[in-house]
């Protein structure tokens, strides 16, 4: 467990996963997608952090660049991720094999489609198994399968071990998946949409089965979903995501009860209760990754948007030990209290967390007064299809 | 799981029952309708021979009672004397059918290896130099059609190199009779196996294992290739049939003494009980290899469901 | 950083001008959205930009127009057996190699006559072989074509019936092909093709005679083995619109349903169909050739393609007569060639998630 851990590099509070200025495109027919543009965000040994974003967001993308498990055509252009103290960006192929599924495990979103269908759902426990720990003897590895399944909530296991992957239901095969990730007990479990191709009362049970096992293991979560009431149910900390960057990040508590981001507003407020007349969905289609706009990602969609949006990122800001948001308005409200004051002379370098303005939108802003902007409209035209299944993940 | 099993082999069994007195029948009446016999090429033997000869091979009953007496015959697997050579069908089939069946099963063996291999290989190197050879290949010999790849290849390897014989009975004859059956089937091996291979690591499952930490090969080898696999299997088993039969041309222009090239000979000469026997023969190994491709279809990939 | 009151933790300066509202056409400018397009000019348009496909596919028009005007003015007609005097057989046209002349020819264009050259030279018996070759192509494309046709309208029409109407009617019609897909082929029709062409042979029938009993036999037999396929298809198309039927009579509604048929699922049924039979006549093409290889296609002396490499079996052994073999077999491949890869391409072009 602690082969990565090397306490030389290894500062006193380094949390366990550390991600800087991520940035990942892909290349499809119609042009580059920037699925991910400057994101940042950390995970405590042991916490549970929810990443919410809808479609599109880059939630996924980031967690697969984590694995590097990233389609094809998808890079890492730049950015860092530090797991355990250790930079996993430039490691090799062979050394990132030993880190997933021992060190760092992912669950997917449709567990139906998620197992191989012609071997047993035993084969492929043991296989997770063996694959790390070439050592261990098929009956042990058998019996540590067995005791996996029953920790994720099945009666029967010797009788699941034997049977094959269309026997089960969706929420079985969930708990399988779940099994499979944590049978060689990784420090890190990434649940990517765990709970969305489940039925709702399956849902709680998975997202229950994910709390007491966390308390078990003590592992942390990253749970990626566009579902607030999971995030209510389980995480500690929340960061919300919108077009390939983290708009505001902050206890469970915060987000809910005090958002401070537009989105994030229209996110909780979309969300239908007893009281509600009406549907209150955010008005505006989501963004088209293939060409980003200049100013603040949300601000076609903002009712409260002020030219400086259209104009510049807004850079990310610090409201307390908990909470931080990208958004000029929370900046002008702190300007109108008198908290800062933007108008003077910046504060030298300032915090290193601070998104400075992202290179990445310079390049959108010349592709749009490039003449390749016509190439790239005609190529949208043509297979925004390709474009929108990336944006799923 | 066993009792649905029986049942769906109980099932084909009697469709394979209808095909072969389907195809019986249509032979039946196909060969009633070409007008003339297979004495009158000859020359005309008098009446009274013809009538003994027509008695003999029970020409003679009306052509529905022939068609029965066929129709009982064939189930218990008794074809008659062949007109022509005068020997029974059955001995013809048993000296020429081994000689179709080994170059045949040679022949799909190597295209199976060949297109598996290659399609696998095209498959994990999407798009790059590889791929985009293999594809034209496969792709150009597709096109050809087998007595156009028999000619080139005596042209090029028997006629210029010398490197084989022309005639697929001497030794090292039968390399180019080989090669040239199984290059169509390995052509569409190559690409059936390169696209289901793509298919099949486009899955989630693949991206599960991969999540894994299992390493490209065993991602390959393990999980894709069986599932990959089936198209190719549904594919092959009725292909040997085929392979078989459609030597037709090998076997004529190499002149390879097998069941294909009887078969041609047959109509020729209205030879009618080897026209049928042949036919029904080969039809019952069609049908065979159909059936034996369901099961280990279902074998292979125990999700699929029986009908 | 809040602790630091009246500083600027930002890493520029801002006017305070630029936090008043912004203006709906600035809004609308951050918003880059595609032209809105029909699935058909989008297909067109991948179809456009695959260059193997369009290259093929200029091919085969230019082969197209290439048979139909050809024989109109080329002075050499494919049955005429070029001889010195009319009707006295003589072998001095035999066998020209490509662009060479005849003895007879030679004095003629020494004396000044202007002469359309062999370009494929001549066959055994002094025909033209460039005309030969042309109506070789012209019977394969001819048979390709009508042939596909005739599978493309059994099969859709079987398969339609058979999966809109369900239950009994289409157990039964299926059961029938699965039993006619799992007769062997080619045996089926080598049989029925030779039994119909000598059948037919002897039929004065003023249709059969135009067309030949040869090529009939070949329709025939499309007819009545090559539909299974695209029966299945059809009937899988119509399996889904029926689904989809229901469903959407059952939503509150009822707008929405020719709207959804018309724009979505019928092109994609209408590609699938498509597509198949355009990939039939390739198909068609290349057991034609195998037919009339094996005698079983058109009569003599009409050509075609497989006929032509027929007849030329023998010359393998000469090089000087090779020429006989090679142009109408190295003509069969690119032309199926191009078909297939014209098929590819238009089925790529219309359901690009198939593209690899």
């Amino acid at each position: 467990m602690a082969e990565n851990m090397n306490a030389k590099d290894v500062k006193e509070e380094e949390p366990m996963l550390v991600v800087k200025n991520l940035h990942v495109s892909f290349d499809i027919m119609a042009g580059k997608v920037d699925a991910v543009n400057g994101v940042s965000f950390s995970l405590k040994k042991g916490g549970i952090l929810g990443i919410v974003g809808e479609s599109g967001s880059g939630k996924s993308v980031s967690n697969y660049s984590i694995m590097q498990i990233l389609d094809k055509n998808g890079h890492i252009d730049s950015g860092s991720i530090r797991f355990c103290g250790k930079e996993l960006i430039g490691l090799s192929e062979k050394e990132m094999r030993k880190i997933r599924g021992d060190r760092i495990a992912i669950i997917f979103q449709d567990p139906m489609s998620g197992l191989n269908p012609v071997y047993t759902v035993g084969n492929q426990l043991i296989e997770a198994i063996r694959t790390h720990n070439k050592d261990i003897s098929k009956k042990e590895a058998y019996k540590q399968s067995v005791e996996m399944l029953k920790l994720v909530g099945f009666n029967d296991p010797e009788k699941r071990m034997k049977q094959y992957p269309f026997e089960h239901s969706g929420g079985m095969l969930q708990r399988v998946m779940i099994a499979m990730a944590l049978v060689m007990k990784p420090d890190l479990l990434i649940a990517d949409e765990p709970t969305t191709a489940l039925d709702v009362t399956i849902q709680a049970q998975i997202i229950d089965l994910l709390k007491s096992l966390q308390k078990k293991f003590g592992m942390g979560i990253i749970i990626v979903t566009h579902d607030l009431g999971v995030i209510a149910q389980i995480a500690d900390e929340v960061d919300v995501m919108y077009a390939g960057r983290i708009v505001e990040r902050g206890s469970t508590d915060e987000i809910f009860y005090n958002p401070k981001h537009e989105y994030t507003k229209g996110l909780i407020k979309s969300v239908p209760t007893l009281q509600d007349q009406e549907l209150e969905p955010i008005k505006g289609n989501p963004v088209n990754l293939l060409d980003l706009p200049k100013g603040c990602s949300f601000s076609p969609r903002c009712s409260k948007c002020m030219h400086i949006c259209t104009e510049v990122y807004p850079e990310q800001i610090e409201l307390s030990k908990d909470h931080s948001v990208s958004c000029w308005n929370a900046i002008k409200e702190l300007q109108d209290e008198g908290k800062i004051d933007v108008t003077a002379a910046p504060e030298g370098k300032g915090n290193t967390d601070t998104l400075k303005l992202p290179t990445k939108r310079n390049k959108a802003e010349e592709k749009t007064e490039d003449k390749n902007r016509k190439s790239l409209v005609k190529g949208l035209a043509l297979s925004g299809q390709k474009g929108e299944n990336h944006e799923e993940k | 799981m066993n009792g649905k099993f029986v049942k769906y082999i109980l099932k084909r069994i009697l469709m394979a029952v209808v095909t072969i007195f389907c195809v019986i029948t249509i032979t039946f009446w196909a060969m009633q309708a070409i007008p003339g016999g297979p004495f009158l090429s000859e020359k005309s033997p008098s009446p009274e021979v013809l009538a003994q000869l027509n008695k003999l091979y029970g020409l003679d009953l009306p052509v529905g009672q022939q068609y029965l007496n066929y129709l009982k015959n064939s189930l218990i697997w008794n074809f008659g004397y062949s007109i022509k050579d005068a020997r029974p069908v059955n001995e013809i089939i048993q000296t020429t059918f081994p000689v179709s069946a080994e170059i045949g099963i040679i022949a799909l063996l190597v295209s199976i290896v060949v297109g598996v291999f290659l399609g696998s290989l095209a498959a994990t190197h999407q798009n790059k130099l590889g791929d985009r050879l293999i594809m034209v290949l496969s792709t150009a010999s597709v096109a050809m059609p087998s007595f156009v790849i028999a000619f080139l290849l005596l042209l090029v390897f028997a006629i210029n190199l010398k490197w084989f014989p022309t005639l697929g009975t001497k030794p090292g004859g039968l390399v180019l009779p080989i090669v040239t059956l199984s290059l169509y089937p390995a052509a569409y091996i190559t690409r059936l196996t390169r696209s289901s291979t793509l298919d099949v690591l486009n899955q989630d499952y693949i991206r599960t294992a991969r999540a894994k930490g299992l390493s490209n090969s065993k991602v390959l080898f393990k999980h894709a290739l069986r599932n990959s696999l089936t198209p190719v299997l549904t594919y092959v088993g009725p292909e040997f049939a085929y392979i078989i039969t459609g030597s037709l041309v090998v076997e004529q222009i190499f002149s390879i003494p097998g069941i294909g090239r009887k078969f041609v000979e047959s109509i020729t000469n209205r030879d009618y009980p080897l026209i049928m026997g042949t036919t029904v023969f080969l039809t019952y190994i069609m049908v065979f290899m159909l059936l034996l491709t369901d099961i280990l279809y279902k074998v292979l990939n125990p999700k699929v469901e029986l009908d | 950083m809040i602790g630091n009151f009246k500083k600027n933790p930002l890493s520029l300066q801002i006017d305070y001008s630029r936090f008043l509202p912004s203006s709906k056409e600035e809004k609308e400018k951050q918003n880059v959205f595609r032209k809105p397009t029909t699935f058909f000019h989008d297909s067109m348009k991948r179809f456009s930009k695959n260059p193997v496909a369009m290259v093929s596919g200029i091919f085969v028009i230019l082969l197209i127009l290439a048979v139909i005007f050809i024989p109109i003015f080329w002075p050499y007609s494919y049955s005429e057996q070029l001889r010195i005097t009319y009707g006295v057989s003589d072998g001095t046209f035999n066998n020209l190699r490509p662009f060479h002349w005849s003895n007879t020819e030679k004095e003629l264009i020494a004396n000044g006559a202007k002469l359309v050259p062999h370009i494929f030279g001549t066959d055994s018996g002094g025909r033209d072989y460039f005309i030969r070759v042309i109506y070789g192509a012209r019977v394969s494309l001819t048979v390709g074509f009508f042939a596909s046709i005739i599978v493309l309208l059994i099969g859709s029409v079987y398969g339609a019936v058979s999966g809109y109407f369900g239950g009994k009617v289409d157990l039964i019609m299926m059961r029938i092909v699965d039993v006619i897909y799992s007769i062997p082929d080619l045996l089926i029709i080598i049989l029925l093709s030779s039994v119909l062409k000598i059948v037919l042979g002897d039929s004065t029938n003023t249709f059969v005679t135009t067309l030949g009993s040869g090529m009939i036999s070949i329709f025939i037999v499309f007819g009545l083995l090559y539909w299974v396929g695209m029966a299945r298809l059809v009937r899988g198309q119509v399996l889904t619109l029926k689904q989809e039927d229901f469903v959407l009579a059952a939503k509150a509604s009822g707008a929405g349903g020719w709207w959804i048929i018309r724009k979505h699922l019928l092109p994609n049924a209408m590609s699938v169909i498509i597509v198949s039979a355009a990939l039939q006549i390739p198909s068609a093409i290349f057991t034609e050739s195998f037919l009339s290889y094996l005698g079983l296609g058109v009569n003599a002396p009409m050509p075609s393609l497989g006929s032509l490499c027929a007849d030329a079996e023998g010359t393998i052994m000469y090089s000087d007569k090779l020429y006989q073999l090679l142009l109408p077999a190295f003509l069969i491949c690119l032309i199926v060639l191009a078909l297939n890869l014209l098929g590819d391409g238009l089925r790529d072009s219309f359901d690009p998630k198939l593209a690899k």
